[in-house]
C-alpha cells in the first residue's frame, strides 16, 4: 500500500505542521553525512546548494560540460508566485486552487498547497542572489499574466526567465563547490542506482569522458534528472535530456508514477523535414495577440495573403467564444491536431496551422496613430507603427522564428504546431519527495507531484526551485536524521561490485551487437510509434498496438543496433544508446499507463471518453487516482493506485466554451 | 522561401583524445536541405559514417535553441560560423550553397583543452565563477523581493550583462585567448545590483585571478569577442570591469 | 591585495599599458605643438621667421628644469609601456598554442587593433632613429650649430631638420614611423580609456571620435615636417 505521507490537519496547516515537528541533524552530524544529487536543473542546484549550505557533504552530477546547462535554462516566459503585488486578489489559496484545477485533479492537494506557499519564498530568494527580473520604473518587481489565468502573478526576465534563474542556482552551486561543501562531477550519467538492505546507498556513474565507470556512495540519493519528453524523439527537450537516471531507479523497485501525461505544447515551430532532431518552442505569450486559423478547404495550396477573410477559419474563436485563442494548452494543441487531421493543415508537411500578427499589427498600429495625435492615417503609417509595437513585445520571438524557418513573419503568418513540452508524470514520490526506495528522493519535473494531469504555464520553474530550495532541506532530515549511526560504505560493498558489474555487462553487450542499424534511427522509429498512438489523442487500439510494436523495436535494438567506437573512451553514440535502452522500456509503460487510464484528463486524451462536441471528458468516479507502476519482470509492471482526495478544491469539469 | 537541397565538402578537426595531436579529416555530404540546421547536418554526416562503420564526429551540443551555450565550432574562421548574434545550433543551412567547402575546428585556446574531435573542457569557466561570480545568499536569509528597489537601467543592464550564456566564443574569437568578455559580464551582472555591493571588490580581483591562473590571455579591445557574442554581450562590460577592478585593487 | 599582485594581474597590466599610454598620447600633444612651430616659416605665416619660433620653443623645452625632469618620467613611461607591452604580446600569443587553419581576420576586428605588437616595434625602430637624428645630438654631441635670439644662445636645431630631412630614404621612414603611430594612436587611444576604466556608452562614443580625430590629426602634422622641408615649403628664404 503506497503511503503519501501527508501530514494530519487542515490543509493550509500540513506544511508548517510538518516544519514543526519534522526530525533534525545537528550540524556536527551533518558533516558526516553524504548525499548524493543526480543533475543540476533547478532542482539539482538549488537542492545542491541548499543542502551544502546546511553542512552535508554534497556530491552533484550532470551529464553536461558544466551544471549551467541544464535543460530548466530554456524555460522562456516566467515563474510564478503568490505575492500579490499587484493587488489583484492573488493569494496562496488562489495559486493552488488554479494549479490543481489546471492539473484537472490529478494531483495531490497537500503538494501542491505547499508549493503554493513556498513559491512567494523563492522570488525573495532568487533577487537576493541577484537575478534580474524585470522591473517597473519605480524599482519594484514587473509581473506578467500567462497562461490565461486571471491575475498577475508570473515574474519573469524578458524570454529568459529559466537561463536567469538557473544561473543564480548555478552560482549558489559554485559558491558551495568552492567552499568545499560540494563536489562536482561534470560529465557524468548515472547508469545505477545501489540499494543496499533495502536502503538507496549510492550510485554507479559512467565518466562520460574516460567512460570509465566510478562508484559513489551516498547515505540518500537526489534524482533531479528532469523529464523525458525525449521519448518521443521530436520534442522541445534538449537533445540529451534522457529518463536513464529516473528509469534505472525504477528497475530498482521505485514506482514510475502516471507516465502517460504529457504536456503537448501549442505554439512550437513546425517540423520541417526528416532530418529535423528538436522542435522549438515559441512563448505562449504569442496567442495573447495573435490569432491562428486554417484555411476552410481542405488542401488549400494557396498563399496565406491570397486566401480572404470570409475563407479562413479560426477554428479556436469558433469552437470557444468564451477563451478564443487563450484556451489552455492541452485544449489548443489537440484542436490544431484535429483541423490537421482533417486536411485542413497549411505549409508543406500539411502539419500545421497559421498564427497570424496581421491583426494586432493593424490595430496595434491604430492605437498610435491616435495616441501621437498623427494627421497621416495611410495604411502604410498603421502598418509600420503596429510592427513596431509588435516587435517591441515580441520581437525575440520573432527573429527566432525568422532564424529557423528563414520567413519574415511580420509579413507573412507563422506556421505553428503542437510539440511534445513536458511530462508531469515521474517517479512517484511521497510528501517529503522519497520514492518508494527508502532514502532515494525524486525533485523537480522528473516526480510526478505537482502539477496533475496537465501543467500551468509559468509552474516548472516554481516547482523545480520549492523542491530544491525550501522542500529537500526540510524533509530530507526527517530521514536523515536515522541514519547519523550509519558510517559512509565503502565502495567495494558485494552490492557496488554488483551493481557495477550489471552496468559494465549492459554496456558490453550493447557494444558487443554490432548490428547494422544507428541508435538514431532506433530513436526515430520509437518516437514516431510513440507520437502516433500515445501522442496527442490515444484509443486502446493504437495503445495495444503501440505496446506490440515497441516490444518488437526492443527486440530489434537488442540484437541489430550500430555503435561506433570503444567502452573507454568518449562515446557519444554509446551515451545515446544507454538513454535511448531505456526510451523504449518507458515507451511501453507510458503506453500501459494510457491504456489503463480510459478517460480523459488534462494533456492525456482517451478518443473514447470525450463529450458529444469532442471535448474532454474526465471520469473522477473510475480514475481519481495516482497511477504508481511498480516494475515486476520485463514487460510486466503491477498497477498500484494512490487515491486522491480533494477536501478543499472540488473537482469541476473544466470548460472553456 | 524557397528550398535546396546542396552538396558539401567538410573539413572537420578529428582528434582522438586529449594526447592524439589530431587532424584535419574531409567528408562529402549530399542531399542536404536548406532547412537543415547546421548540428542537423553533422547528424547527417555521423549517421552515415557509422553506417559506413567510421568514426563520427564528436561535438558538443545539447538544447539546439541557442541558450544553454553547450555548442561550440569554430566555422570558416567564426565561432559559431557566419550569422549574427547567433549559436551554431541555430545556423542554418541556407546560409551555404552547393559545391561550397566548409572547415570546422573546435574553439583554439590552451584554458580550453580539446577531449574529443570538436569538444573542449571549458571548467575553467566554472573555476572562475567559483572563485566569486556569485552573491553569498544562504538559502532561507532573503527579505522580501520589493523591499529593495533596483533602478530599473540598472536592472536591465545587469540583465544584459547576465545574458551571457557561457559558450566560450569570445575565448575562441579572442586572438589572445582572452576570458573578460566572459568575466566582465559576470561582473557586471553583479556590481550593476545593490545586492552585489557587499562582495564587489572581492568578486573582481578574484575572478580576475582565477581567471590569469586558467591561462587565458589579456584584453587588447579587438572587439572580436562582442562581435561573435551569441547574446550580443557589450564591450562595456569590459570597461566596466576594469573599473572595478582598480577600485578594488586600489582601496584593498 | 598586495600591490605585487595588482600590477601583475593582466588587468593591472592593461592598465599600465593605458595609463602610460595615455601619459605618451600627452607627451605627442606638446611633442607636436613644438614641432608645428616651424611652419611659422611657412609663405603663407612668416616666411622671415627662418625657424626662430621653432627653436625657441625647443630651446625652452630643453632648458627648463621641469621639463628636464618630466624627460626622465616619460623614459621611464615609454621603456614601462614597451616591456609590458611585450610581456603581455608574450603571455597573449602564449595562450593559445594550437592554432587555427581558418583566421577570422577582420570579421569582428581592425587589423591594426590586432597588430598593436607590431605597430608598436615599429615605432620603436622609428623612435631610435629619430633619437639619434635629434635627441642625441642636442643633448650629447656637440655637433649642432649654435644660433642666438635676442643674445641668448642656443642650438638651431631647425637649421639640422633642414639637413636631416633633406635625405630622401629619412623622410620615407618618417612618413612610414607616423603611420604606424596613427594606427597605434587610432586604436591606443580609446582602448587606453577602456583599460583604465571608462565604461560609459556615452563617453567611450566620446573618446572613440575623439581619438580618431587626435590621431589624424597629430599624425598629418608630423608628417608634414619632413615633407614640408623636403620640398621647401619651409627653410631659409633669403
Amino acid at each position: 500500500m503506497l503511503n503519501s505521507k501527508i501530514p494530519a490537519g487542515p490543509l493550509d496547516q500540513k506544511w508548517t505542521e510538518f516544519k514543526g515537528h519534522c526530525k533534525l541533524v545537528n550540524p556536527a552530524n551533518k558533516r558526516k553525512l553524504e548525499v548524493i544529487i543526480v543533475g543540476t536543473g533547478l532542482a539539482g542546484a538549488s537542492a545542491a546548494s541548499s543542502l551544502g549550505e546546511l553542512g552535508y557533504k554534497v556530491k552533484a552530477f550532470c551529464f553536461q560540460d558544466s551544471p549551467r546547462r541544464a535543460h530548466s535554462i530554456a524555460a522562456q516566459g516566467g515563474i510564478n508566485a503568490a505575492k500579490n503585488y499587484q493587488n489583484d486578489g492573488d493569494s496562496v489559496f488562489r495559486l493552488f486552487y488554479d494549479t490543481i484545477k489546471g492539473g484537472d485533479y490529478r494531483a495531490r492537494e497537500a503538494n501542491v498547497h505547499r508549493l503554493a506557499e513556498v513559491s512567494a519564498n523563492i522570488i525573495d530568494q532568487c533577487v537576493a542572489q541577484g537575478v534580474p527580473f524585470a522591473r517597473e520604473y519605480g524599482g519594484l518587481l514587473s509581473n506578467r499574466s500567462f497562461g490565461g489565468t486571471q491575475v498577475q502573478r508570473t515574474f519573469y526576465a524578458a524570454g529568459q526567465t529559466g537561463q536567469q534563474l538557473l544561473i543564480g542556482a548555478y552560482q549558489s552551486l559554485e559558491r558551495q563547490v568552492a567552499l568545499g561543501n560540494v563536489t562536482m562531477y561534470n560529465r557524468h550519467e548515472m547508469l545505477d542506482v545501489v540499494v543496499i538492505d533495502g536502503k538507496a546507498r549510492g550510485i554507479i556513474v559512467r565518466n562520460l569522458v574516460t567512460g570509465k565507470l566510478e562508484r559513489h556512495f551516498g547515505h540518500a540519493v537526489l534524482l533531479c534528472s528532469g523529464g523525458y519528453g525525449n521519448v518521443f524523439y521530436l520534442s522541445t527537450n534538449a537533445m540529451g535530456c534522457n529518463v536513464t537516471a529516473a528509469w534505472k531507479a525504477h528497475r530498482k523497485g521505485a514506482y514510475f508514477a502516471n507516465p502517460c501525461f504529457t504536456q503537448i505544447h501549442p505554439t512550437c515551430i513546425p517540423v520541417s523535414g526528416d532530418h529535423q532532431s528538436k522542435l522549438t518552442l515559441m512563448s505562449e505569450s504569442l496567442r495573447n495577440d495573435g490569432r491562428i486559423w486554417v484555411p476552410k478547404k481542405q488542401n488549400d495550396n494557396r498563399k496565406p495573403s491570397d486566401i480572404p477573410e470570409t475563407e479562413r477559419d479560426y477554428y479556436l474563436e469558433r469552437r470557444y467564444p468564451a477563451f478564443g485563442n487563450l484556451v489552455p494548452r492541452d485544449v489548443a494543441s489537440r484542436a490544431a491536431k484535429e483541423r490537421c487531421d482533417a486536411g485542413y493543415g497549411v505549409g508543406t508537411s500539411k502539419q500545421a496551422v497559421y498564427l497570424d500578427y496581421a491583426d494586432a499589427i493593424q490595430r496595434y498600429g491604430e492605437i498610435e496613430v491616435s495616441k501621437r495625435n498623427l494627421q497621416d492615417h495611410s495604411a502604410e503609417t498603421i502598418t509600420r507603427l503596429g510592427k513596431e509595437v509588435v516587435k517591441e513585445k515580441y520581437g525575440n520571438l520573432f527573429d527566432m522564428y525568422e532564424k529557423i524557418t528563414g520567413e519574415n513573419p511580420y509579413e507573412l503568418p507563422m506556421r505553428i504546431y503542437p510539440a511534445v513540452h513536458y511530462t508531469m508524470g515521474g517517479l512517484w514520490v511521497d510528501y517529503e519527495l522519497m520514492t518508494t526506495v527508502p532514502g532515494l528522493y525524486c525533485m523537480g519535473e522528473a516526480n510526478f507531484s505537482d502539477h496533475g494531469a496537465n501543467r500551468l504555464g509559468a509552474s516548472a520553474l516554481m516547482q523545480g526551485l520549492a523542491d530544491g530550495y525550501f522542500v529537500i532541506p526540510y524533509t530530507i532530515g526527517n530521514y536523515l536524521a536515522d541514519e547519523i549511526r550509519t558510517n559512509a560504505i565503502p565502495t567495494n560493498h558485494p552490492a557496488f561490485d554488483e551493481a557495477e558489474k550489471s552496468v559494465s555487462d549492459t554496456i558490453s553487450r550493447l557494444m558487443n551487437i554490432k548490428g547494422k542499424q544507428t541508435v538514431e534511427s532506433f530513436h526515430k522509429r520509437l518516437g514516431k510509434i510513440m507520437w502516433d498512438k500515445c501522442g496527442m489523442a490515444r484509443n486502446a487500439q493504437g495503445l495495444q498496438q503501440a505496446i506490440q510494436e515497441i516490444r518488437e523495436l526492443k527486440k530489434e535494438f537488442w540484437s541489430d543496433v550500430r555503435i561506433p567506437g570503444a567502452i573507454n573512451e568518449m562515446n557519444p553514440e554509446l551515451d545515446k544508446a544507454n538513454r535511448v535502452a531505456d526510451f523504449i522500456e518507458l515507451g511501453e509503460l507510458m503506453c500501459l499507463d494510457a491504456l489503463n487510464r480510459n478517460e480523459s484528463c488534462g494533456g492525456h486524451f482517451r478518443e473514447e471518453s470525450q463529450t458529444e462536441e469532442g471535448e474532454a471528458k474526465r471520469d473522477d468516479a473510475e480514475y481519481s487516482y495516482v497511477s504508481a507502476w511498480e516494475l515486476k519482470s520485463e514487460h510486466e509492471w503491477q498497477l498500484h493506485k494512490e487515491d486522491l482526495v480533494f477536501e478543499v478544491a472540488k473537482p469541476s469539469q473544466r470548460s472553456y466554451k | 522561401m524557397e528550398h535546396y537541397t546542396m552538396s558539401l565538402t567538410l573539413k572537420v578537426w578529428k582528434q582522438q583524445n586529449s594526447q592524439d595531436k589530431g587532424r584535419f579529416e574531409t567528408y562529402q555530404v549530399k542531399d542536404i536541405s536548406s532547412e537543415m540546421s547546421f548540428l542537423e547536418m553533422f547528424d547527417v554526416l555521423n549517421e552515415q559514417l557509422i553506417r559506413e562503420g567510421k568514426d563520427p564526429i564528436a561535438f558538443d551540443h545539447d538544447c539546439r535553441e541557442g541558450i544553454c551555450g553547450t555548442c561550440s565550432m569554430y566555422i570558416d574562421g567564426r565561432p559559431h560560423g557566419p550569422w549574427h548574434a547567433n549559436t551554431t545550433c541555430q545556423l542554418h543551412m541556407r546560409a551555404y550553397k552547393d559545391g561550397d567547402t566548409i572547415v570546422v575546428e573546435p574553439w583554439r585556446a590552451n584554458a580550453f583543452p580539446v577531449i574529443k574531435d570538436l569538444v573542449v573542457d571549458r571548467s575553467a569557466f566554472d573555476r572562475i565563477i567559483q572563485a566569486g561570480g556569485y552573491i553569498s545568499v544562504n538559502t532561507g536569509n532573503a527579505v522580501d523581493a520589493n523591499a529593495l528597489p533596483v533602478d530599473k537601467d540598472k536592472a536591465d543592464a545587469s540583465f544584459a550583462a547576465a545574458a551571457c550564456i557561457g559558450c566560450g566564443a569570445c575565448v575562441a574569437a579572442c586572438k589572445n585567448s582572452s576570458a573578460l568578455l566572459f568575466v566582465g559580464a559576470k561582473v557586471s551582472h553583479l556590481a550593476l545590483l545593490p545586492q552585489g555591493d557587499p562582495e564587489r571588490k572581492n568578486r573582481v580581483l578574484n575572478m580576475v585571478a582565477q581567471m590569469d591562473r586558467e591561462g587565458f590571455g589579456a584584453c587588447t579591445a579587438t572587439g572580436a569577442c562582442e562581435a561573435v557574442c551569441p547574446k550580443e554581450i557589450s564591450l562595456s562590460n569590459i570597461s566596466r570591469l576594469n573599473k572595478e577592478y582598480l577600485a578594488a585593487g586600489l582601496e584593498k | 591585495m598586495k600591490w605585487s599582485d595588482f600590477f601583475t594581474s593582466s588587468v593591472g597590466k592593461k592598465f599600465v599599458m593605458g595609463l602610460t599610454g595615455l601619459f605618451l598620447i600627452s607627451f605627442l600633444i606638446i611633442h607636436v605643438g613644438v614641432n608645428a612651430c616651424m611652419f611659422a616659416d611657412l609663405s603663407i605665416f612668416n616666411p622671415a621667421d627662418d625657424g626662430t619660433m621653432f627653436n625657441i620653443a625647443a630651446h625652452f623645452m630643453g632648458s627648463m628644469v621641469v621639463i628636464r625632469l618630466l624627460e626622465y618620467v616619460l623614459f621611464l613611461g615609454i621603456i614601462l609601456h614597451i616591456v609590458q607591452g611585450y610581456v603581455l604580446e608574450a603571455k597573449n600569443r602564449g595562450s593559445r598554442s594550437v592554432g587555427y587553419d581558418v583566421k577570422m581576420g577582420n570579421r569582428g576586428s581592425k587589423w591594426y587593433s590586432r597588430s598593436m605588437g607590431l605597430l608598436g616595434t615599429l615605432i620603436l625602430l622609428f623612435l631610435v632613429i629619430h633619437l639619434a637624428h635629434f635627441w642625441v645630438k642636442a643633448r650629447f654631441t656637440e655637433s649642432l650649430e649654435p644660433v642666438s635670439y635676442r643674445g641668448v644662445e642656443m642650438h638651431n636645431m631647425f637649421k639640422e631638420m633642414l639637413i636631416v630631412f633633406k635625405e630622401p630614404l629619412v623622410v620615407v621612414i618618417y612618413v612610414l614611423g607616423c603611420i604606424s603611430l596613427a594606427y597605434h594612436l587610432a586604436h591606443g587611444f580609446q582602448s587606453a580609456f577602456r583599460s583604465i576604466g571608462v565604461h560609459n556608452k556615452k563617453y567611450n562614443l566620446m573618446l572613440t571620435s575623439l581619438g580618431y580625430g587626435f590621431t589624424i590629426i597629430v599624425t598629418l602634422l608630423f608628417i608634414l615636417m619632413p615633407i614640408a622641408v623636403y620640398f621647401d615649403w619651409v627653410g631659409y628664404h633669403n
